[in-house]
């Protein structure tokens, strides 16, 4: 036995097991029972299921279920933890980290939201048009997003390594050696440059199926009105996309919030300088993992990192459904 | 969520049901870019065509030039100057030392041969067990079956993040951390997969069904043999997806793997990263192995991976 000090959690996942088996047990000479009303046995759906369900039931819900569980608990990783009621949560309002952590996730947010719902979509109107070879630009668009994040964020280490290629055009331009990755706001920045980096071709493709729905036709009308390029991108085009818009927004968003690999790849394992770069994943990572992990603090972290993101998802997507009215 | 959901299918919808998907969508686009060409022949001036070029060349530039410094530099041998100005793409001595070298400090091939197993494991998982509840979700009526979807619909909502230190002392109760299957295991039947082939067997015609089963089929027979052959794109985005999720996966890997004979290739490489930081031609020769396998199986079933986008936005 270990840290699972929540008992009445513990059952719960032992009696799934047993629970889905006995159907399968029965359900195993499958035969034909003309007459029925019901195309199959009573017990062949729970059989198709059953694997899904265990597994998503193991290792999602039941584990967010004891993670909420776990933030009102002393737990450490090899200890049982006892009730402490909301002590980590007060814990984390006087917690210094924490609040970096916010910070800096929240941040990213700002930083990567904006410009991952505008540059896909100027991206996507790039390649729309089928001019000859595009099929080839789009797919090298999209390279960045079959690619492992830590790849990607070792080729950018070492692309704004303090000699790397981009400080090295730096200099020789007379800009100097630009110290991207030990500046604790330059380091930030970075990442967030990396990310929407990886990013564009992902949202591209998404931007891409939604132009073809823009009407032809209006663009048309719109410039025998004498309407510019400008003024038709703000009048037809945007309209025209702007659930897809929303749908980016709240899907970066997300993304953005939960950020783990990138700042971690580019200021290591103790987050940048002094820690200033910490983000809240990275947050939860250190202090829940090791042996003297803080498991019952770093689950009241985790529970701060769902309810926000589901915050973010909620608002985003009520912004859309007061627009649509 | 869900009206989300529809309005970005709804349009693609018309082509794919009916079964006959593939000649229609084609038709359409052929007759689109015939539109086009009319009216790019009418309207577009030269200097626009100019400049859009320019731009894409230039974007090209920056999404695919990373790749190849990072290539050219692995590819440079130890005499040659990797810190040079102005920077030279060609290496002038190409040799491939690097990726030796780096096989002699860690066991890259190895963790590439753990990072296989798990993505194609999780392709066979995902793509059986996803079929399984999805065919179940779509095609069957039983009791809860409402409260199954459900259950499928929070899962998708609980970010991995946050629960990821649960996970981890679940698996440390099974005895499984520090172990593929332990890798494996959280993601191997995703949510969003369920729901992606329950959308896929619910836009079939129902009535081939019926007559399968007037005909005496049982509901295996009518999943295996009439369902399913009739949802293999959606199958075949399933399993892309999961191969590239789990090959490029890096958290969970990190949290679960201690030993670095089991590392994946991901983890294998923040440890190359973490130990050999100031030789830059290794950590490149190892990125090179890490993404070159999904760059060639990107370039060869393209249409998948955008066909992924379009249908599981919502994952993220």
């Amino acid at each position: 036995m270990t840290a699972m000090t929540t008992g009445s959690g513990n059952g719960q996942a032992v009696q799934a097991g047993p629970a889905a088996a006995p159907p399968a047990a029965a359900e195993a000479p499958e035969s034909r029972r003309p007459g029925r009303i019901r195309t199959h046995l009573p017990s062949s759906p729970w059989l198709f299921l059953a694997p899904g369900l265990l597994i998503v039931g193991g290792f999602s819900l039941y584990p967010f279920v004891s993670t909420v569980l776990n933030s009102f608990t002393d737990a450490r990783t090899l200890v049982d933890g006892q009730w402490v009621g909301g002590a980590n949560y007060q814990e984390l309002i006087h917690d210094e980290m924490f609040w970096i952590g916010l910070r800096n996730s929240a941040l990213y947010v700002l930083g990567v939201v904006p410009l991952l719902v505008v540059l896909p979509l100027l991206l996507a109107m790039l390649v729309q048009r089928h001019l000859p070879g595009i099929t080839f630009f789009r797919s090298a668009f999209y390279t960045p997003v079959v690619a492992s994040v830590v790849v990607v964020g070792l080729i950018w280490v070492w692309l704004l390594d303090d000699r790397g290629l981009v400080n090295s055009v730096l200099g020789a331009i007379g800009v100097g050696t630009v110290p991207f990755l030990s500046d604790q706001w330059l380091l930030l920045l970075s990442a967030m440059l990396v990310t929407v980096w990886k990013g564009l071709g992902y949202y591209m493709i998404i931007y891409l199926a939604a132009l073809t729905n823009v009407p032809r036709e209006l663009h048309e009308a719109c410039a025998v009105d004498g309407a510019g390029a400008v003024r038709r991108f703000f009048t037809v085009t945007v309209p025209a996309v702007r659930s897809t818009m929303v749908l980016v927004g709240a899907l970066s968003s997300v993304a953005a919030f939960k950020v783990f690999s990138e700042v971690y790849l580019m200021a290591g394992d103790g987050g940048g300088p002094g820690g200033a770069d910490t983000t809240l994943v990275m947050l939860v990572r250190q202090v829940g993992t090791g042996l003297s992990g803080r498991v019952g603090y770093a689950s009241a972290i985790s529970v701060v990192v769902f309810v926000v993101t589901l915050g973010l998802m909620l608002l985003v997507l009520r912004a859309n459904r007061k627009e649509d009215r | 969520m869900s009206t989300l959901t529809a309005s970005r299918r709804g349009p693609s919808r018309p082509g794919r049901s009916g079964g006959s998907g593939g000649p229609s969508r084609r038709e359409e686009r052929r007759r689109e870019r015939l539109a086009e060409k009319q009216q790019s022949g009418r309207r577009m001036p030269v200097w626009q065509w100019v400049l859009r070029y320019a731009l894409l060349l230039a974007v090209l530039a920056l999404t695919v030039g990373p790749f190849l410094w990072q290539l050219s530099t692995s590819l440079k041998g130890p005499t040659e100057d990797i810190y040079s100005y102005p920077p030279k793409l060609l290496p002038e001595d190409p040799t491939f030392d690097n990726y030796g070298k780096v096989a002699e400090l860690i066991p890259v091939w190895d963790f590439a041969l753990n990072s296989l197993k798990v993505a194609a494991a999780n392709v066979l998982t995902n793509c059986v067990g996803a079929a399984l509840a999805g065919y179940a979700l779509a095609r069957m009526r039983f009791r809860g079956r409402k409260a199954a979807l459900v259950v499928f619909v929070m899962a998708m909502l609980v970010p991995v993040e946050s629960i990821i230190i649960a996970q981890f002392l679940t698996m440390r109760e099974l005895q499984l951390n520090n172990t593929l299957v332990g890798v494996l295991l959280p993601a191997c039947i995703g949510a969003m997969n369920v729901l992606l082939m329950r959308n896929a067997f619910a836009n079939l015609p129902y009535e081939v069904e019926e007559a399968a089963y007037v005909d005496g089929a049982n509901a295996w027979q009518r999943f295996y043999r009439i369902a399913l052959p009739s949802v293999k794109g959606t199958l075949a985005v399933v399993a892309i997806f999961a191969f590239m999720g789990a090959w490029d996966d890096f958290l969970w890997p990190l949290i679960v793997l201690s030993d670095q004979s089991n590392f994946t290739l991901t983890v294998g490489l923040n440890y190359l990263h973490g130990q050999f930081a100031d030789n830059q031609r290794l950590v490149a020769a190892g990125t090179i192995i890490a993404v070159l396998p999904l760059i060639v199986m990107f370039a060869c079933l393209q249409r998948f991976f955008f066909r992924g986008v379009g249908e599981g936005a919502v994952k993220g």
